[in-house]
C-alpha cells in the first residue's frame, strides 16, 4: 500500500463559541477518491480550508508526503500541488478558456511575451484528458459555455498546475445526470493518472460509484472511518447518528391542513414551464432538485423578482400577478433568501432594524421609524425574545451575530407581516446543527398558525425530514411528487432525470 | 462556514462619541487662542454664518452618501440657483417672493433627474451627477449669456446676509444660523427618526436584501437625491447673500460637502451616515479654513489641505474597519 | 444560493457588447455626414477635413488610452485633468522658450506624472481608499498647488517642441502618428504581456488573481502610473499646442470626466475586467465626431457644454441600462 500523500493529525479548530473540529485525522493515498461525507456544518469545509491554508488550525499538524507542512496563503498550498475546486468557480468570465487555464503562469515566448500558441497548445493537450475535449475551443471565453463544461476547465486547470492533490467540493450539485457520468469518468482519469482526490459530498450513489475510502465527519469529529465502501445505510448512519423524530418538528396532521392558499397552474417564463403548484395552509412543501433546475427561479418568480410571463396565480382564491418583490409582500407573500448575507441582512444596521425592515417599508415614508401599522419597536422586541435571539443588545449591529440568530431576526420580519404564504430558501444554510432545530419548529410554528410554506433546500435529509410534501424540479419544472417519508433515492432519481417520472 | 456566536467586542462601544466633535473642539480652542475675539458672538455668529451654507449642503449630501451613491452636482447647482435669481429677480426686490420658491423647486427638480437617471437609466451616481455638473454649469452660462449681473436686490439676500439684532444672551442672530437650525434640525430628524431615514441606511447598506424586504428602493433613492438638491438649492440662496453673483460661486462645494460628510464619518457607498455628524464634518473644515487665514496661508493652499484631509479621513475609517473587522 | 443562480449560461455567437462600439462610431459618422450634407458643408467631408477632427481629439485620446488601464481594473482616476495643467505648466516653465530644456522639461514632466500615479495608486490599493476619493483628493491637492504658484500662462515652449502639436510627416500630424503608436503599444501590452493578462484577472475577479499568484496591489499601482504618465503625456501635448501651459487647460477641458466617457463609450466596463484599447479610440472618435458635429451646426458653445452632459450621461445610459444590476 502507497503512503499517503496529505496526512492530517490531530486538527482542532475553534471558532469564537464553536469548536468546528476537534482532533480530527485525515490522510489521502496517490491514486485513490478519498470520500469526505457528512451533514452540512459537520467540519467538512473548515478541514478543507485549513487543508489548503485559508484557515490555521489551532493543533494539530499536516504532513505532505511525509514532511510537515505549513500554508498561510492558499497560493502556498497550490504551489506545493493541492487544488481545491469549489462550487463557486474561480474562473473569469471574461476570458478564453486557456487564458484561464494558465492565468497567473502564463508560457513566455520572446522577449518574455506570452506565448499564445503554447498556451493554446498546452491547453489542448491537458483537456485532451477529458471526455468533454472536443467540445471545448481554447479560445471560447469562459462565460460562454456552460457549467459542466466550466467545472471541467477548473479541474483541467488544476491537472495543468501538476496538482498531486484535487479537492472536490460536491462537484455534481449543478450537474444533471449525463454531466454527472462525465465528470466521474474525469474522476477516474485523475485516479489512474495517480492524483489524491479528497471527494466531499453527501450522495451515496456518487460515494459507491467513486470511492475507495470513506471518512465520515459529524459535529466536528470523525464519526467514522471505512476503508472499504460499506452499505449507503451504515454511511448515513455515521452521518446522522441522532434521533430524527426530535430533530424535526413532527408533519402535519390532517385538521391542521385548511384551505389553498397558492395555487399556480401552468405558470412559465425564460426559465420555467408549465408549473402546476398548490400550497394549502398550514402545511410545509418542499422543493428538491439540483441547482439551476430552476427552484430559486420559481421562488422569484411568486415573488415578483422575476415574474411568470404566462399562466395563472391564484392566493387566496384572488388571481394577482405580482411584478415587484413589494406587491408580493403586499399581497401577502414572504421569502427569506437563501443567502443571508448578500440577500437577506442589512449587514451594518442594527438586529432590531432588520426585523423591522419590511413592516417599516409599508409604513409612510415620513412616519417614525418607531411604529408602523404592523409593528413597533416594543413588540418587535417581543418577537425578538420569543425567539430567544442571542444579542448582547437588540441595538447591536446585526453581523456580529451567529447564522443562527440573524436568519431568527430574518424571520421576525415576516412574523409582524403575517404573510400567508412564506418562501424558505435555503432556511438552514450555513447554521449549526444545534440551532437547526429551532428553525425548523419556528417553521412548524407558522404552518399551525395558518400560512402555507414553500421550503426550498438542497439538503435532501431536510427537505425529507421538515416537509409534509416534497416536490422535485429538473429542468426548470416540477417533475415529481412525494409525499412525506419519500427516500434520498427516489427523490435523486427525479432530480436527475434518471428513470421514470413518479407521480 | 462556522457561526460565530455574539462578539463580546461590541460592548464597549456604549460610550463612543463620533471623533468628529473632538476635532471641532480641538480647532475652535485653536482658533480661539490665535484670536480671543471668537468668544464674542460677532465672532462665533460670523462664523457660523460662513459656515451655513456648506454645513447645508453636507446635510443633504450625506443623505446621497449613506444611501451608496455621490452627489457631484450640488456645486454647479448653487451657481445655477445664484446666476438664474440674479437674472429672474432683475432687481425687482419684490421678485424674490417668487423667485425663491422656484429655486427650491429647481433644486428639487435637479435631484429629481439626478435620481430617474440613476434609477432608471442605472447609470452610476459619479458619472451622473458629474454628467449634471457639466450640464448645469453650461446652462448657468448660457441663462447669463456668460455675464452674470453684479447683484441680488436686498429682498433676496436678506437670508444670507441680514442679522437679527437685540437676542438677548447672543445679542445677535444671522437669518442664515437660524435657517441652518431649521433646516437641520427637520433632516436630522427625517435621517435619524423616520421611515425614511431607516430605508436610506437600508439601501445603501444592502440594495437586493433592501428591495427584497419590501423597500422602495428607487423611491427612496430618489427622494434621497431630492433632499441634496433642496439643500443645494438653500445653500445657493444663502451663498447669494453674501457672496457676489459669478459663474464660478458654487465651485468645489460639491467636495467641500462630501469631505464633510466623510469627516463626520459618513461610509462611502453607503449603510452609514448621521446628519448632526456630517454638520459638524462641515464646521470642522471651516474651521480648518479660518485657521489657515489666520495663518495667512494663500487660497489656493485650502485645496491642497481639503484634499489632504479627504484622502486622510477615508483611509483612516478603512483602517478603523479593517481593524474592527467588517 | 443567489438570484443569479437560475440564470442560464451567456448565448454564444453575436454578442451586443462586442460591437456596440462600432454600432455607435457608425451612428456617429451616419450623423455628421447627414448634418454636413443637410447643411450644404460638404466641403467638411474631405479626408484633410476627418485629419484635422481626429487632431482636435489627440489631449482626449492620450489621456482615455490611460484611463483604460485604470479601469480595467476597476480602478478610476479624476486627477488627470489636474496632471494635465500640472504637467503642461511644468513643462513650459522648465522649457521657458530654451530648446535646449526640452529634454528636461519633458523628463520632468513624465517623473510628475509616474509620481503620482505611484501615489494615486498606493492609496489605492494600499491605504485601501475609494478610488474616487482618492484621486479626487489628489485632483485637489495638485490643482491647490499648481494655483498657488501660477495664475496665468507661464513660461514658454520653443517653437522646437511646437512640432509635437504642428509637425507634419506627409498628410498625417505628427501628434495622430504618435496617438496611433501609443494605441498600439498599448494593445500589445494588453494583449501580449502577462502584466496585461494579469490586469484582465483582477479587474475580472480580484481574489481569483490573487488565489493564482498574481500581486494584485502591484498591478493596480503600476496601472495608475500608467494613467498618470498618458496624462502627463497629454499635459506635454496641450503645452506644444498651446505654446505656454496655465492652470486651467486640464479643467477647461473636462480630461477627467470626458477621458472616463471615452472608455466606457468605447465598451469598457467601470466594473472593470472587460474592454480594451480600440474600443476606446472608437469612444473618442464618437466623441470628435460629435464635436464637429456641433462644430458644422454652429450650436452655441454654452449649450455646446450642456450637450456633452447629456451625451455622456446618454453613453453611460445606453451600457448601464442592459444590466440588470442596482447602482448607486
Amino acid at each position: 500500500m502507497t503512503d499517503p500523500v496529505i496526512e492530517m493529525r490531530g486538527i482542532t479548530k475553534t471558532f469564537p463559541g464553536v469548536r468546528a473540529l476537534s482532533d480530527v485525522s485525515f490522510d489521502v493515498r496517490p491514486g485513490e477518491v478519498q470520500a469526505l461525507v457528512g451533514e452540512n456544518g459537520a467540519g467538512k469545509s473548515t478541514l478543507i480550508k485549513i487543508l489548503s491554508g485559508v484557515y490555521q488550525a489551532d493543533s494539530g499538524a499536516v504532513h505532505m508526503n511525509g514532511e510537515a507542512v505549513h500554508f498561510a496563503h492558499p497560493v502556498e498550498s497550490l504551489k506545493a500541488g493541492i487544488a481545491v475546486i469549489y462550487q463557486e468557480f474561480s474562473l473569469l468570465p471574461e476570458r478564453t478558456v486557456a487564458q484561464n487555464l494558465f492565468l497567473g503562469r502564463e508560457p513566455r515566448g520572446r522577449f518574455g511575451l506570452i506565448d499564445g500558441a503554447r498556451m493554446r497548445a498546452e491547453t489542448r493537450e491537458v483537456l485532451s484528458l477529458f471526455a468533454a475535449a472536443g467540445r471545448i475551443d481554447p479560445d471560447r471565453t469562459v462565460g460562454e459555455l456552460d457549467v459542466a463544461t466550466q467545472q471541467v476547465v477548473e479541474i483541467a486547470k488544476a491537472v495543468s498546475t501538476g496538482a498531486k492533490v484535487v479537492v472536490m467540493d460536491e462537484p455534481t450539485a449543478a450537474l444533471n445526470e449525463a454531466e454527472c457520468e462525465e465528470l466521474f469518468a474525469t474522476v477516474d482519469t485523475l485516479r489512474e493518472r495517480g492524483v489524491a482526490i479528497i471527494y466531499i459530498t453527501h450522495r451515496m450513489r456518487e460515494i459507491t460509484r467513486l470511492a475507495d475510502r470513506v471518512t465520515v465527519l459529524k459535529d466536528g469529529e470523525i464519526a467514522a472511518r471505512f476503508d472499504d465502501v460499506p452499505a449507503p445505510d451504515a454511511i448515513v448512519r455515521a452521518m446522522v447518528g441522532r434521533d430524527i423524530k426530535d430533530f424535526y418538528a413532527p408533519p402535519a396532521t390532517p385538521d391542521e391542513i385548511g384551505e389553498t392558499v397558492l395555487s399556480v397552474r401552468g405558470g412559465g417564463n425564460a426559465m420555467l414551464h408549465d408549473i402546476d403548484l398548490d400550497v394549502r395552509a398550514g402545511e410545509i412543501v418542499g422543493l428538491a432538485g439540483i441547482q439551476g433546475a430552476g427552484r430559486v427561479a420559481l421562488a422569484m418568480a411568486l415573488f415578483g423578482q422575476t415574474p411568470f410571463e404566462r399562466g395563472e396565480v391564484t392566493l387566496n382564491g384572488e388571481v394577482v400577478s405580482f411584478h415587484s418583490p413589494r406587491a408580493a409582500i403586499r399581497g401577502g407573500v414572504g421569502l427569506l433568501p437563501g443567502d443571508r448575507k448578500a440577500e437577506g441582512l442589512v449587514l451594518m444596521q442594527s438586529v432590531r432594524d432588520n426585523g423591522m425592515l419590511t413592516s417599516r417599508a409599508f409604513g409612510r415614508l415620513w412616519g417614525s421609524d418607531r411604529k408602523n401599522a404592523h409593528a413597533d419597536t416594543g413588540r418587535m422586541d417581543g418577537l425578538l425574545d420569543h425567539m430567544e435571539i442571542r444579542a448582547a443588545s437588540y441595538d447591536q449591529d446585526i453581523r456580529a451575530l451567529s447564522g443562527g440568530n440573524q436568519q431568527k431576526a430574518i424571520v421576525a420580519r415576516w412574523l409582524s407581516m403575517r404573510p400567508k404564504l412564506l418562501i424558505f430558501i435555503e432556511p438552514t444554510r450555513g447554521i449549526d446543527v444545534n440551532s437547526k432545530a429551532g428553525i425548523y419548529h419556528l417553521m412548524r410554528d407558522l404552518a399551525r398558525e395558518g400560512a402555507g410554506i414553500l421550503m426550498i433546500s438542497s439538503d435532501l435529509p431536510e427537505v425529507i425530514g421538515a416537509a409534509d410534501r416534497v416536490l422535485v424540479m429538473q429542468e426548470g419544472r416540477i417533475a415529481a411528487a412525494f409525499a412525506h417519508g419519500a427516500t434520498e433515492q427516489e427523490i435523486m432519481h427525479a432530480a436527475t432525470g434518471e428513470g421514470e417520472v413518479a407521480a | 462556514m462556522t457561526d460565530r456566536t455574539d462578539a463580546p467586542r461590541d460592548k464597549r462601544r456604549l460610550p463612543q462619541i463620533n471623533p468628529v466633535w473632538f476635532l471641532l473642539a480641538a480647532l475652535i480652542v485653536a482658533i480661539i487662542f490665535m484670536n480671543p475675539g471668537f468668544v464674542e458672538p460677532t465672532g462665533y455668529m460670523n462664523f457660523l454664518k460662513r459656515a451655513a451654507p456648506l454645513a447645508i449642503l453636507a446635510a443633504g449630501q450625506v443623505y446621497v452618501i449613506t444611501s451608496g451613491g455621490f452627489d457631484l452636482s450640488v456645486g454647479s447647482l448653487i451657481t445655477l440657483v445664484v446666476v438664474g435669481s440674479s437674472m429672474l429677480t432683475n432687481n425687482d426686490p419684490t421678485a424674490t417672493y417668487w423667485v425663491i420658491p422656484v429655486m427650491l423647486g429647481i433644486g428639487l427638480g435637479v435631484g429629481l433627474v439626478n435620481g430617474l437617471v440613476v434609477c432608471v437609466l442605472r447609470v452610476p451616481s459619479l458619472i451622473a451627477t458629474l454628467g449634471m455638473m457639466i450640464t448645469l454649469n453650461g446652462l448657468a452660462f448660457l441663462w447669463s449669456g456668460g455675464a452674470p449681473r453684479g447683484y441680488l436686490p436686498d429682498t433676496f439676500r436678506f437670508f444670507g446676509r441680514e442679522l437679527i439684532r437685540d437676542v438677548p444672551l447672543v445679542r445677535f442672530i444671522p437669518v442664515s444660523v437660524i435657517v441652518l437650525i431649521v433646516v437641520v434640525g427637520l433632516l436630522a430628524w427625517l435621517m435619524h427618526r423616520t421611515n425614511l431615514g431607516r430605508h436610506v441606511h437600508a439601501i445603501g447598506d444592502n440594495p437586493i436584501a433592501a428591495r427584497l424586504a419590501g423597500v422602495a428602493v428607487n423611491r427612496v433613492r430618489i427622494t434621497a437625491f431630492m433632499i441634496s438638491g433642496l439643500s443645494g438649492a438653500l445653500a445657493g440662496i444663502l451663498l447669494g447673500g453674501f457672496a457676489g453673483v459669478s459663474t464660478d460661486v458654487g465651485t468645489g462645494y460639491e467636495l467641500q460637502a462630501i469631505t464633510a460628510a466623510v469627516l463626520g464619518g459618513a461610509q462611502l457607498l453607503g449603510g452609514r451616515g448621521s446628519v448632526p455628524a456630517a454638520v459638524g464634518g462641515a464646521l470642522a473644515l471651516t474651521a480648518i479654513f479660518t485657521l489657515l487665514n489666520f495663518l495667512g496661508l494663500p487660497q489656493p493652499v485650502r485645496q491642497v489641505v481639503q484634499g489632504l484631509i479627504l484622502i486622510a479621513a477615508v483611509a483612516l475609517a478603512m483602517h478603523r474597519r479593517k481593524q474592527t473587522g467588517t | 444560493m443567489s438570484i443569479a443562480e437560475d440564470t442560464p449560461p451567456r448565448k454564444a455567437g453575436f454578442r451586443f457588447e462586442r460591437w456596440a462600439p462600432l454600432i455607435l462610431l457608425g451612428g456617429a459618422f451616419a450623423i455628421y455626414v447627414v448634418v454636413a450634407v443637410a447643411t450644404g458643408q460638404t466641403q467638411y467631408l474631405t479626408f484633410e477635413n476627418l485629419i484635422a477632427i481626429l487632431s482636435r481629439s489627440i489631449a482626449l485620446g492620450i489621456t482615455a488610452i490611460g484611463q483604460t488601464f485604470v479601469i480595467l481594473v476597476a480602478s478610476i482616476d479624476l486627477s488627470v485633468a489636474s496632471l494635465i495643467s500640472a504637467t503642461a505648466v511644468l513643462a513650459s516653465v522648465v522649457m521657458d522658450g530654451s530648446p535646449a530644456m526640452i529634454v528636461p522639461a519633458v523628463l520632468a514632466a513624465l517623473v510628475l506624472g509616474g509620481v503620482v500615479g505611484l501615489t494615486n495608486g498606493v492609496v489605492v490599493s494600499g491605504l485601501k481608499v475609494n478610488p474616487l476619493i482618492a484621486t479626487l483628493g489628489m485632483s485637489l491637492i495638485i490643482q491647490g498647488a499648481l494655483s498657488a504658484f501660477v495664475s496665468n500662462f507661464a513660461g514658454e515652449v520653443p517653437v522646437e517642441f511646437q512640432i509635437f502639436a504642428y509637425g507634419e510627416v506627409g498628410p498625417f500630424p505628427v501628434a495622430l502618428l504618435f496617438l496611433t503608436a501609443m494605441a498600439v503599444i498599448g494593445w500589445a501590452v494588453l494583449k501580449y504581456t502577462k502584466f496585461g493578462s494579469d490586469m484582465y484577472a483582477v479587474g475580472g475577479n480580484d481574489e481569483a488573481a490573487r488565489f493564482a499568484g498574481i500581486k494584485t496591489g502591484r498591478i493596480v499601482v503600476l496601472s495608475h502610473v500608467i494613467c498618470s504618465v498618458c496624462a502627463a503625456i497629454a499635459g506635454l501635448y496641450l503645452a506644444s499646442r498651446l505654446r505656454s501651459g496655465a492652470p486651467w487647460i486640464g479643467s477647461d477641458g473636462v480630461y477627467d470626466l470626458e477621458s472616463i466617457a471615452v472608455v466606457v463609450i468605447g465598451g469598457t466596463v467601470l466594473a472593470g475586467g472587460r474592454g480594451g484599447i480600440w474600443g476606446t479610440m472608437a469612444g473618442m472618435l464618437i466623441f470628435s465626431l460629435i464635436d464637429s458635429v456641433f462644430n458644422i451646426a454652429g450650436v452655441d458653445s454654452f449649450a455646446k457644454q450642456v450637450l456633452r452632459g447629456i451625451i455622456i450621461v446618454a453613453a453611460v445610459a445606453f451600457y448601464a441600462i442592459r444590466s440588470k444590476r442596482i447602482v448607486a
